[in-house]
């Protein structure tokens, strides 16, 4: 059994604690292993916490044990964690030790879980394939000449490699379900609001949604569980109860039966490669065949989504950043002539291409005499999107689409073109702009590349969205197949 | 939106980055290619949609207007640059 325990479902390895076939010492050592064997070639990691991850896991035995207690993980680097080095894949924040703890990771310690290191990713999240980071490029489990998906890449790939049962990321434009996609694992988005987002490094405000990696959606439910909640240090989290999602589980995929399931066509239309077509087709047509009525559904302002995002989450980005001046903390410029070149140097120094990139578009569209025009309409169309599924949400339950257009593709392929690494995340950004939850769950494969089935619920809605992606994968087993070199 | 270069020089003072003037023709194409991109929302008819700055359409919350925070000064000091006598250094702006 202890050979194996990357590969089983966190409750089982909770029961298996409880029972005492492993000790939380020897579960963490499995784990601290394999980073060790395997992460060299991967990158999965900025800095690991073996000597922490080892104290923790000795202090949990005593402690009561609850879902998430004794299980380790991995933070991606944009969650502040107090006296461990937080580098939001960024030069200017190399040396950076928080002192203070973001709240959803304050709340998954206090679980009892164990932090294993902290992942690398997208500088400042800003990316979708993982190579912008300071650190160097994640490689994908699967292709290690491939990326992972970004910008939670680091999170998404140690958890398909094995090396943590589960990894917290954040999703601005769909960062969390586009690399759980790439990589053949569970990706979870929540509602905006639903998940603190008090010291995950500000990128987008309006967007930015803390969630979780997992083989299963199961151990999604799990985590969510604890992370979820109000938070009084965050002005935008809502005050709403946070459901036993995992206590809410279907035991069988019955309750498909009569689940009013819409495709949007957009999401079908051409930019959609034929394999992962297929694999998400034969996804729907296992939800079909258990009963679940699936509706073709229109969302006709698809696409204005991936403008309408390149002026909001650049202008939010140039402001959040601005607090990066050399001052107070991160990266300073060596002799600085006087206060300006101050702020100039240390922030070209600091930041990498693609963040400055996204800070110059930020400040253009906030400038004087171009606001109403960028950032204005934007807002504007954000409103058409949003309403769009507000209305498709009085026809069906859930949206099932694809996550992506394509597999994973190969490291420095699209890097040098911007715009075309952008439209890439035409299926996952709607549901920023909306602020809806969803989920990216394995459907198959492609030529031996993994493709996510996208499913996004209403607002608040991510009980329904863990019982369908639950139920699905108590249908199929994509989720629980493994690239095998790390097997 | 084609952006010149000397627009870029001028965005990236805006934004306080220091640009290398090789760097200058490069970011212009890419920050125009993008421009260009977002320049596609022109075409949607917006008359009369009220703007959204909120995802959930909520007002900011309210708090008590009471003390909360307590004092972290040292802690706050102890990851800047540059610090001496509880009080952060930056080159001599009045002379």
């Amino acid at each position: 059994m202890t050979d194996a325990l990357h590969r089983v479902s966190v409750s089982t390895l909770r029961a298996g604690l409880t029972a005492g076939d492993f000790s939380p010492a020897e579960l963490t050592a499995h784990f601290l292993d394999r980073i060790e064997r395997f992460d060299s070639g991967l990158n999965t990691l900025v800095t690991r916490c073996d000597e922490g991850a080892r104290r923790q896991a000795d202090a949990v035995a005593s402690q009561k044990a609850e879902a998430l207690s004794g299980i380790p993980l991995i933070q991606k680097d944009i969650f502040c964690t107090e006296g461990v080095r937080t580098t939001c894949g960024s030069r200017m924040l190399d040396q950076f030790i928080p002192p203070y703890q973001a709240t959803s990771a304050a709340r998954l310690a206090e679980a009892g879980s164990v932090l294993l290191g902290k992942a690398n990713m997208d500088e400042f999240a800003m990316g979708s394939s993982n190579e912008t980071s300071y650190y160097g490029p994640v490689r994908n489990p699967w292709d290690t000449d491939r990326v992972p998906g970004g910008s939670s890449g680091g999170s998404a790939a140690a958890v398909a490699a094995g090396l943590a049962p589960l990894a917290t990321g954040t999703d601005t434009g769909g960062s969390i379900r586009q690399p759980a996609a790439l990589c053949g694992i569970t990706g979870l988005k929540p509602t905006y609001g639903r998940v603190s987002r008090y010291g995950m490094i500000a990128f987008a405000s309006s967007l930015d949604q803390a969630g979780c990696f997992a083989r299963r959606a199961e151990d999604c439910a799990h985590m969510l569980g604890r992370m979820a909640g109000f938070d009084p240090r965050d002005s935008t989290s809502v005050d709403a109860p946070v459901p036993d999602y995992h206590g809410g589980l279907p035991a069988d995929p019955g309750m498909l039966k009569g689940l009013k399931v819409g495709l949007p066509k957009e999401y079908f239309a051409d930019g959609l490669v034929p394999g992962t077509r297929g694999c998400v087709q034969a996804a729907i047509d296992e939800l079909a065949g258990q009963g679940a009525e699936i509706v073709e559904v229109t969302l006709p302002n698809t696409g204005l989504a991936v403008p309408t995002y390149y002026v909001l989450a650049p202008a939010e980005a140039s402001s959040n950043l601005a607090r990066f001046d050399g001052v107070r903390y991160g990266h300073r410029c060596e002799q600085p002539r006087d206060l300006e070149d101050l702020y100039l140097r240390s922030r070209a120094e600091g930041f990498g291409r693609e963040v400055q990139r996204r800070i110059m578009i930020g400040a253009y569209v906030l400038s004087a005499g171009y606001y109403d025009a960028y950032y204005l309409k934007a807002q504007k169309t954000r409103r058409l999107i949003a309403d769009d599924f507000a209305r498709v949400f009085e026809q069906v339950n859930i949206i099932a689409s694809p996550t992506t257009q394509s597999t994973a593709f190969r490291l420095g392929e699209k890097l040098d073109d911007p715009v075309t690494m952008y439209l890439n995340d035409i299926y996952t950004i709607p549901a920023n702009l909306a602020g809806l939850p969803g989920i990216s769950v394995p459907a198959g494969f492609d030529q031996g590349l993994p493709v996510g089935l996208q499913l996004l619920a209403p607002w608040f809605a991510e009980q329904q969205l863990l019982n369908v992606a639950h139920a699905y994968q108590l249908l199929t087993d994509w989720h629980l197949q493994w690239p095998e070199a790390y097997a | 939106m084609s952006l010149s270069e000397s627009d870029v020089a001028k965005v990236a003072q805006l934004a306080k980055l220091k640009l290398n003037e090789s760097q200058v023709p490069e970011y212009a194409a890419e920050l125009s290619g993008i421009l260009e991109m977002v320049e596609t929302l022109d075409s949607a008819e917006t008359d009369g949609v009220t703007p959204m700055a909120h995802p959930l359409d909520l007002s900011a919350r309210l708090r008590a207007d009471s003390v909360t925070e307590t004092d972290h000064r040292d802690a706050f000091q102890a990851i800047a640059p540059k610090v001496e006598d509880g009080v952060y250094l930056v080159p001599r702006v009045i002379e």
